[in-house]
């Protein structure tokens, strides 16, 4: 009986129209495609992208170089030097350096922080032209800071919470 | 200045390139746009929207492809042999535009008409094997190689079943020449020869798909194992000759499909009270709206099935379709001697 089911089926071609029908339906379904640079999928707040150094409200700097997240980043990308800083004596960093060819983006630098100062901001479309712009520089990175420190806010505010 | 025109028109000649040029440039447009239309449907197929860049909604797409193949270097393998690498290109192309020339596109509208047209025809699609063994023997690769024994061993197993179909279309029409098949078929949409020898249209329309190296029989290329097969040493314009006429044949098979068993330029409203309504409609159009629903048929098999393993591929063909083919010929043949219904008599 199996075998004439079979062979039944085998000579109908029953199974293979099928398949046709499957591939036939999903041709006339709406299409899941997102057209990227005019259409663009909702982020989380938590997205991790281009790094940035933020500052406090009255514009001193965060970073205190206790140097947490140069020694946790797995993939060594950060590079810091310290020292006291030439007007007040307070430490801070003279060199805060990230190699994004390095970076992996996973966040831990942001994790560790214990002034919330080395964050992800959500930017991830950005390039280099040139050998060597691969590395972001302190001036660099407290400037992206100062450019997203709205929204930097706010995703860290939003992610409070859940800590 | 008109007569001198008209003279000229008169030479046989030019009369014959000029049909010669009025088949192959909608061709190759055809191939071009079938590529872009292989490409969208198989997207749409996934849930995707396919090319949709190149000029609005990507109907440049087949240019800007084209000039990129065109561009790129030609690159002959070292240890090849280079006269017969550049040749197998040729080779493979030229037996599939040839055997353009006997297709009838309407009941007088025809490049050269053979009364032996059915058997051209099944010489020029198996001649093209020889392109693809050149090919693969002379680009020195192992991989090109085993693509082109694949091709052989599977174009012969196909072409045994096709040609086999082949004998119950002549059986039932009587004839070698594609016009008297398609004129054997007038009446109404049941007269037709696909109701008579609905198997052997099925088997011939498959054993095309195989014949042509389409997904599901791609073997030959198989990207999956052997990178690209008989062509993978092949950049630039001589690939692009390759892509031409591997599209060129499929096109030829769906058009020889709606020859032989659905009737040709003949409208599927004859015989019903709608005929007079489409009377204005030209017999090609009937043609080509056949041919594009089968090529529709091969991009549809592409997007659906995945590739054949090797030993399947040949089970299929020799302990399958030349099977049924052999008996349903004994049943084409039993019908053709008691005159069988409006198909014999």
């Amino acid at each position: 009986m199996a075998y004439l089911k079979n062979l039944f089926q085998a000579f109908t071609l029953s199974e293979l129209f099928k398949g046709l029908g499957v591939t036939g339906r999903h041709m006339l379904q709406k299409k899941v495609t997102v057209q990227y640079p005019e259409e663009k999928t909702p982020q989380s707040y938590r997205f991790r992208g281009l790094h940035a150094l933020r500052r406090y409200p009255d514009g001193e700097e965060r970073c205190i170089a206790c140097k947490l997240c140069e020694a946790v980043c797995p993939a060594q990308a950060i590079t810091i030097e310290a020292g006291p800083r030439q007007d007040d004596g307070t430490r801070r960093t003279t060199r805060y350096e990230i190699d994004m060819f390095k970076c992996i983006y996973c966040g831990f630098c942001q994790e560790s922080c214990p002034v919330d100062s080395i964050v992800e901001t959500r930017v991830f479309e950005y390039h280099f032209e040139n050998r060597g712009e691969n590395i972001m520089t302190k001036q660099q990175l407290l400037a992206i800071g100062d450019k997203y420190e709205d929204q930097l806010a706010k995703d860290i505010a939003s992610d409070d919470p859940y800590r | 200045m008109i007569e001198m025109i008209e003279m000229i028109l008169a030479i046989p000649i030019v009369k014959i390139l000029l049909g010669i040029v009025s088949i192959l440039i909608p061709l190759v447009l055809a191939v071009a746009y079938t590529t872009y239309a292989e490409r969208k449907l198989i997207g749409y197929m996934q849930v995707r929207i396919g090319p949709n860049r190149v000029g609005p909604r990507g109907w440049f797409q087949p240019f800007a492809d084209v000039f990129k193949l065109v561009f790129k270097e030609v690159i002959v393998p070292t240890g090849a042999n280079k006269v017969m690498f550049l040749v197998a290109p040729i080779l493979f192309f030229g037996p599939s535009i040839a055997a353009w020339s006997v297709i009838p596109f309407d009941a007088e509208l025809v490049l050269a008409d053979v009364n032996a047209a059915v058997l051209y025809i099944v010489a020029m699609t198996s001649i093209g094997v020889y392109g693809i063994i050149i090919a693969g023997w002379a680009s020195n690769s192992k991989y090109a190689l085993l693509g082109a024994l694949r091709s052989a061993s599977q174009v012969i197993s196909y072409e045994l079943a096709m040609s086999f179909t082949l004998v119950g279309v002549i059986m039932t029409a009587n004839s070698l020449s594609l016009g008297d098949i398609v004129a054997g078929q007038s009446g109404h949409i049941f007269t037709w020869y696909w109701i008579p020898l609905f198997p052997l249209a099925l088997i011939y329309y498959i054993s095309g798909v195989a014949e042509t190296n389409r997904a599901p029989f791609d073997l030959p290329e198989g990207e999956s194992e052997i990178v690209a097969g008989f062509h993978v040493e092949y950049s630039g314009t001589s690939f692009a000759v390759f892509f031409l006429a591997e599209y060129a044949n499929m096109i030829l098979i769906s058009v020889l499909t709606a020859l032989f068993f659905f009737g040709g330029w003949l409208s599927p409203f004859q015989g019903t009270f709608m005929e007079s309504w489409f009377a204005w409609v030209p017999g090609m159009v009937w043609l080509l709206l056949k041919a594009s629903f089968w090529l529709f048929g091969m991009l549809w098999l592409r997007a659906t099935f995945p590739r054949y393993r090797y030993d399947q591929i040949m089970r299929l063909g020799w302990k399958v379709l030349i099977p049924v083919t052999l008996v349903w010929l004994v049943v084409v043949a039993v019908m053709a001697k008691t005159g069988f219904g409006p198909w014999y008599n």
